[in-house]
C-alpha cells in the first residue's frame, strides 16, 4: 500500500502543507476584512487534503490547472507565499504583477498553469498540457482540479472524451464539495457521484474520501502512475466540504450551521491527519506547535512583503497584452 | 515566379515551418481524412504522421487543448472547420487564449494559430458563411490576420508560426482556389504592415480579404475613366498599420473602407472611426463604408447574391465620393 511507504518526513511535509494552506487563507480573509486583500476571495479551507494528497506525487515539471478556489493548489504545488500574498494585495511583486488577483495566480516555473475564473476553464489547458507531455514522451502528467459545478459544463465532456481517446496523461480531480457556488449539487445534478460518469468515457472512475489526505494520496498515486505509464486519464472524485462560504462574506443562507459544524468538528482533514500522526508516534504537541509556528512566520513574512511592495505603475497597463506593444 | 493557389500557399507555409520547427502540431476535425473541409491540410499526415491529429467534433476541446499545449512548449495550429463554429469555443478563445499572457503577468507565451475558414461560399446559408473578424479585433490579446492573396497567405502564416502570441488566421473560403505568384524559398511578412495593392491619387479603398480583389477590379474599371484608385490592404487588423492607411488618406483625401463583414459594428466601422479621428482635416468627403448587409446569410442564390458587396458597389461608391 502506498501509505505504508510514506516516510515520516513526507507525512510531516504534507501535514505542514495543509497548515500552510489553512493559515494562509485565514490570513487572507483577515486581510480582506481589513481592505488589504482586494477583490473576490474564494477559500479552500476544509479541502486541503485534496490538493496536498494529489500534489505530493508531482514534480515541478508536472502540470496542474486550478479553479477560482485556487490558493490550495498553488501552495501544494510549491508556490511562493510572498508572491501569492502580494498578488492578493494587487502589488507589482505578485505572481502576476497585480494583474491577476486571487482568481488568476499562476507559476509557470513550477508547472502551475493558473487558477481560472471560468468554471471548467482548466479542462482544455490540462488536456493540452497532457498532449504536450505525450508528444514529448517525457513522462510528465497534468492534473486538472475542478469542482462539482464544473462537471455540468461542456468542457468536462469534450476534454475527458478527447483525453480518453488519445490516452493522454491527465488526471481529472473532482473536488466535490457539494455546492456549486450557492446551490446544492443535488438540486442541479441527478448523478451526484461524479466518478460514476467515468465509464461513459471508457476510463477508470475512482471515488475517495476527500477529507482523508492519505486516501487521496493513495488513489491519486495510482491514477498518476497510470497516466505516466501511458494508459490514459482517470477521473478521481474526492468528496469534500468547503468550511467557509463560496466567497469571503457569503452569508451562507443555503446550508445550516449544524451541517457546517458537523463537518468542521468531525471531519476536518488537518485534525484527522494530526490524529493519525500522533497515533503513529510521529507528532508530539511540541512538534505540532512548532510546525504551526513556522507556518505562521512564513505567512507573516508574506504579509510584510506584500505590504512593503509597490503597486504596479501606470506603465504596466499596456505591458503583457502581447509580447510586444500594440496600440 | 511559380503560381500557386491560396490553399497551397497555406499548406506550403505549414509544411516548410514544420520542417524547420518540430514543435509545430496540427489538430482539428477531419484534418487527416479530408484535409479539413477545404483540403488545406491534405498530404501533411503523409509527411508528418505524428504531428497532425484529427479530433472529435469538440471545438471547445480543440481550442482549449491547443492553448494548454501552447503553454507547455508546443506550437499548435488548430483548425475550426468554419468560423461559425468558433462560437462553441468562445470561452477558450476570449477568456483563455487572449488573456493568459496578461492576467498571469506576462509569465508565458501563447503561440497558438487558429485557422478559421470564413465568409460566403455559395449556398451554405446562415451558419456556414459568416465573417466575424470584428469579434476578434475587439478582444485585446488576439492578433487578427486576413490574407487576400497566396503570397500574403504564405508570408503571414510563416510569421504567425514564428510569433509568441495567439493568431486568429482568417481564411476566406472563396479565395482557396485563387492562384497567385509566390516566390520559391523562405520569406515572411511582418504583422502590422499594410500593402498598397495599387497606387492611385484620387480615392483610397481600404479593403481586406476578398474585397481586395473586388477593389482592384473596381480600380481597373475606374482607371478607364481617368480615376486613379489606391487600394490599401491592411493584411493584419490587429496590429493595424494605421500609418500607411492615414498616409494614403492624406494623399487622396477621399476614402472607402470595405470588408465582407456585416456592416453594423464591423471592422470597417473601426477603421472608418480611426480615419475620422485622426485624418479629419485631410478629408474632402465623409468616410464611406461598403460592407455586407446586416442579415444572416440567406440560402437562395437570388438572395445570397445581394448580401456581399461587389466591385460595382465600390465603383458606385467612388463615383459618389468624387461626385
Amino acid at each position: 500500500m502506498a501509505i505504508a511507504t510514506l516516510s515520516a518526513e513526507k507525512l510531516l511535509a504534507m501535514y505542514t502543507c495543509m497548515w500552510r494552506i489553512r493559515l494562509f487563507e485565514e490570513e487572507a480573509e483577515y486581510q480582506s476584512s481589513q481592505g488589504k486583500v482586494l477583490g473576490a476571495l474564494h477559500t479552500y479551507i476544509g479541502e486541503e487534503a485534496v490538493a496536498v494528497g494529489v500534489c505530493s506525487h508531482l514534480q515541478p515539471t508536472d502540470y496542474i490547472t486550478s479553479t477560482h478556489r485556487g490558493h490550495g493548489h498553488c501552495i501544494a504545488k510549491g508556490a511562493d507565499l510572498k508572491r501569492m500574498m502580494a498578488e492578493l494585495f494587487g502589488r507589482l511583486t505578485g505572481y502576476c504583477k497585480g494583474k491577476g488577483g486571487s482568481m488568476h495566480i499562476a507559476d509557470f516555473s513550477i508547472g502551475m498553469l493558473g487558477a481560472n475564473g471560468i468554471v471548467a476553464g482548466g479542462f482544455g489547458l490540462a488536456t493540452g498540457a497532457g498532449l504536450a507531455a505525450q508528444l514529448r514522451g517525457s513522462g510528465q502528467v497534468a492534473v486538472c482540479f475542478f469542482g462539482d459545478g464544473a462537471a455540468n459544463r461542456g468542457p468536462f465532456h469534450e476534454n475527458i472524451n478527447l483525453a480518453a481517446v488519445w490516452r493522454l496523461p491527465v488526471v481529472y480531480v473532482c473536488e466535490n464539495n457539494q455546492y456549486a457556488q450557492w446551490t446544492p449539487q443535488s438540486e442541479v445534478t441527478l448523478v451526484t457521484d461524479i466518478a460514476n460518469m467515468a465509464p461513459a468515457y471508457g476510463i477508470p472512475g475512482v471515488q475517495v474520501d476527500g477529507m482523508d489526505v492519505l486516501a487521496v494520496y493513495e488513489a491519486a498515486g495510482e491514477a498518476i502512475a497510470r497516466a505516466r505509464r501511458g494508459e490514459g486519464p482517470t477521473l478521481l472524485e474526492c468528496k469534500t466540504y468547503r468550511f467557509h462560504g463560496h466567497n469571503f462574506g457569503d452569508p451562507q443562507l443555503y446550508r445550516t450551521r449544524e451541517e457546517i459544524a458537523e463537518w468542521m468538528e468531525k471531519r476536518d482533514p488537518i485534525k484527522r491527519l494530526a490524529a493519525y500522526l500522533r497515533a503513529q508516534g510521529l507528532l508530539s504537541d511540541a512538534q505540532d506547535e512548532a510546525i504551526q509556528q513556522q507556518v505562521r512566520e512564513e505567512i507573516e513574512a508574506a504579509v510584510r512583503f506584500a505590504e512593503e511592495s509597490p503597486y504596479p505603475p501606470p506603465d504596466e497597463l499596456y505591458k503583457d497584452v502581447y509580447s510586444y506593444v500594440v496600440t | 515566379m511559380p503560381k500557386v493557389s491560396f490553399r497551397e500557399a497555406i499548406r506550403d507555409a505549414l509544411l516548410e515551418e514544420m520542417e524547420r520547427d518540430e514543435s509545430i502540431f496540427i489538430l482539428g476535425e477531419d484534418v487527416i481524412a479530408h484535409g479539413g473541409p477545404y483540403a488545406v491540410t491534405r498530404g501533411i499526415y503523409e509527411k508528418f504522421p505524428h504531428r497532425i491529429r484529427q479530433t472529435p467534433i469538440s471545438e471547445a476541446a480543440i481550442v482549449g487543448t491547443a492553448v494548454g499545449a501552447a503553454l507547455c512548449g508546443v506550437r499548435p495550429v488548430a483548425e475550426i472547420m468554419y468560423v461559425d463554429f468558433v462560437t462553441c469555443a468562445m470561452d477558450e478563445v476570449v477568456n483563455q487564449m487572449a488573456k493568459i499572457r496578461y492576467m498571469f503577468g506576462g509569465q508565458t507565451d501563447v503561440p497558438v494559430v487558429l485557422r478559421l475558414p470564413s465568409g460566403s461560399a455559395r449556398l451554405i446559408a446562415a451558419q456556414h458563411s459568416q465573417a466575424l473578424e470584428a469579434w476578434f479585433v475587439h478582444v485585446p490579446g488576439l492578433q487578427v490576420v486576413v490574407p487576400s492573396t497566396p503570397y500574403d497567405a504564405k508570408g503571414l502564416m510563416k510569421t504567425a508560426l514564428r510569433g509568441r502570441d495567439p493568431v486568429i488566421y482568417i481564411e476566406y473560403k472563396r479565395l482557396y482556389s485563387q492562384e497567385g505568384e509566390v516566390p520559391e524559398g523562405d520569406y515572411t511578412i511582418p504583422f502590422g504592415q499594410a500593402d498598397i495593392k495599387r497606387e492611385g491619387r484620387d480615392v483610397t479603398i481600404v479593403a481586406t480579404g476578398p474585397m481586395v480583389g473586388k477593389a482592384l477590379e473596381a480600380a481597373e474599371i475606374l482607371a478607364q475613366e481617368g480615376i486613379e484608385v489606391e487600394v490599401v490592404d491592411p493584411r493584419t487588423l490587429v496590429p493595424l498599420d494605421k500609418e500607411t492607411i492615414f498616409a494614403s488618406v492624406h494623399k487622396t483625401n477621399r476614402v472607402i473602407v470595405t470588408d465582407e463583414e456585416a456592416k453594423r459594428a464591423g471592422t470597417s466601422a473601426e477603421i472608418a472611426a480611426l480615419i475620422a479621428e485622426e485624418c479629419f482635416d485631410a478629408l474632402d468627403a465623409p468616410v464611406k463604408r461598403v460592407a455586407a448587409a446586416n442579415v444572416p446569410m440567406p440560402f437562395s442564390p437570388e438572395l445570397e447574391k445581394l448580401v456581399v458587396p461587389k466591385a460595382e458597389h465600390l465603383v458606385a461608391a467612388v463615383r459618389e465620393l468624387l461626385g
